[in-house]
């Protein structure tokens, strides 16, 4: 699947994405979560202000049939949600690394970045992963 | 460790795309393209599927009506050839073995068909049940079944392109043996488990991926499409149609269930009769109700049932889901008796927090039947 993944996003081991501008790192779910959850129905975002820990949920997707924890990629606090997944959890599927975003947090501690993969090694854990499906 | 079953369908699914999971033992697809997709296709057009999972048991002999009266609820004299009945089957406790289709095929032959993830566990709870009927044979015939359905508004369109019978003979709940489906011996039924109208149509592993196809050609330009398990249950839930293993348990009774209409306290003795009895005159307890949220979230199976303040356990959801062609948020679910009434406010317990939800009517859907149908 090269070439679905953005070069400038960090990814999860759990199918989470990371973008990060300045101190802000905006966050959604991978084109391979997107499709094995199927059709998204549901989203429970954090709220506004929240605490996140690195790899603690912060939230649920739900697709027709599964009931999917979402972790966070970072430490920070929660400064935006998508709004638009309320009405339209859709986006999720339709464009998972664009319109699809869950929300923006204030990272607090940078280096834990690291931990991530960039594009190359998701492509590759992805590419594995879906053999393992 | 030897891997799930496969169906005679089984190369078909995956060379169509299906996505398949291991569900209850059977490799069979979950989906080919979208479940809300081959959800609505089948309300609007027509869904084709593989149930061969079920289980078939051929019951013939000395005494098959008066065997099966025992082992059933519902009253299996009313079946002339041709009939097809809906009934629970339930332990001495009024619990539920399972629920099934009692098909007569003769005047001293039936099929009865049964939940693929119950067969092995009815095979042997309806064998025990024929020791009191020597000369009567039980044959457990689902190795050698498959089984498709044909469901949705332009079923009986597809079908009759494939067979020389006239379907509009064969009404809602009755069966034909030895039909001819794409050149192929079937037995077809007007049965299904949608909520449309549709078929299910029993023939030879052998012949079922041939008959598959020719469906699939034939409803090509009505629309048709294959549709796998998730549909299958969105579609019945929707439908307000009972899943064992959910609304229906070993704890649960055919009357708790709203299946009242199937059990049949004047045919006579059969198992669970007694239980049943006493539980219908000393009223019931609890009961299954349909119900909608009214706040953000989705119930699912054995969350939680809370009461109107959001604090007290009064029950459990059996099955919830967004509903594709409803496109609400619908949960079924034993709640006491006096919580039951349409409109109640309830809670459903998701993740920690009470959510509102309101008890409506089911079924949450119905089809609109032709005119003069």
């Amino acid at each position: 699947m090269s070439g679905v993944y953005p070069k400038d996003f960090k990814y999860t081991k759990t199918h989470e994405w990371i973008k990060v501008t300045g101190n802000i790192g905006r966050v959604g779910l991978s084109n391979f979560a997107q499709d094995h959850l199927g059709e998204i129905v549901f989203v429970e975002l954090p709220e506004v202000g929240a605490e996140l820990k690195q790899g603690e949920t912060f939230g649920v997707v739900e697709s027709v049939k599964a009931v999917s924890d979402c972790y966070a990629p970072a430490s920070g606090t929660v400064v935006r949600v998508n709004e638009k997944l309320v009405d339209s959890p859709e986006l999720i599927n339709s464009d998972p690394h664009g319109e699809g975003w869950l929300f923006e947090m204030e990272l607090s501690d940078p280096s834990e970045l690291d931990n991530l993969m960039d594009v190359e090694a998701y492509e590759k854990f992805e590419a594995e992963e879906e053999v393992a499906h | 460790m030897t891997g799930p079953k496969k169906t005679p369908l089984y190369d078909l699914h995956v060379k169509h795309g299906g996505r398949i999971i291991d569900f209850g033992g059977w490799a069979l697809p979950v989906q080919y393209t979208s479940i809300i997709e081959e959800h609505r296709t089948t309300r609007e057009k027509a869904g084709l599927f593989d149930v061969s999972h079920m289980g078939e048991f051929r019951v013939t002999g000395k005494d098959p009506l008066g065997f099966l009266q025992k082992a059933v609820t519902n009253d299996i004299a009313k079946a002339d050839v041709g009939r097809c009945i809906y009934s629970p089957m339930c332990y001495p406790s009024g619990g539920c073995v399972d629920d099934l289709i009692v098909y007569r095929l003769g005047e001293k032959e039936y099929l009865v068909v049964v939940n693929a993830a119950n067969a092995a566990k009815d095979f042997a709870w309806m064998t025990d049940i024929l020791e009191g009927f020597p000369g009567t044979r039980l044959v457990d015939e689902s190795d050698g079944t498959a089984e498709l359905a044909l469901q949705g508004p332009k079923a009986e369109t597809i079908l009759q392109k494939v067979t020389e019978v006239d379907l509009k003979a064969i009404g809602y709940y009755r069966v034909r043996d030895k039909v001819k489906v794409a050149g192929r011996t079937c037995m077809v039924s007007r049965t299904g488990y949608t909520g449309e109208d549709g078929f299910e149509i029993f023939s030879s592993p052998e012949d079922a991926p041939e008959i598959w196809e020719a469906l699939m050609e034939a409803g090509r330009p009505e629309g048709l499409v294959p549709v796998g398990l998730g549909a299958r249950d969105t579609l019945r839930f929707e439908a307000s149609m009972p899943l064992y293993g959910q609304e229906l348990d070993a704890e649960r009774t055919p009357l708790e269930a709203g299946l009242g209409r199937f059990v049949s306290f004047d045919k006579g003795d059969f198992i669970g009769r007694e239980a049943l009895l006493a539980q219908k005159e000393r009223g019931l307890e609890r009961k299954l109700v349909g119900f909608e949220m009214v706040g953000r979230g989705i119930p699912r199976h054995e969350y939680p049932i809370l009461d109107a303040a959001g604090q007290a356990e009064i029950g459990y959801v059996t099955s919830g889901s967004y509903a594709p062609s409803l496109e609400r948020n619908l949960g079924s679910g034993y709640v006491p008796v006096e919580m039951s009434g349409i409109g109640q406010k309830i809670h459903v317990g998701i993740r920690g927090r009470a959510v509102e939800a309101v008890v409506v009517r089911t079924p949450f859907y119905k089809r609109r039947r032709p005119t003069g149908a």
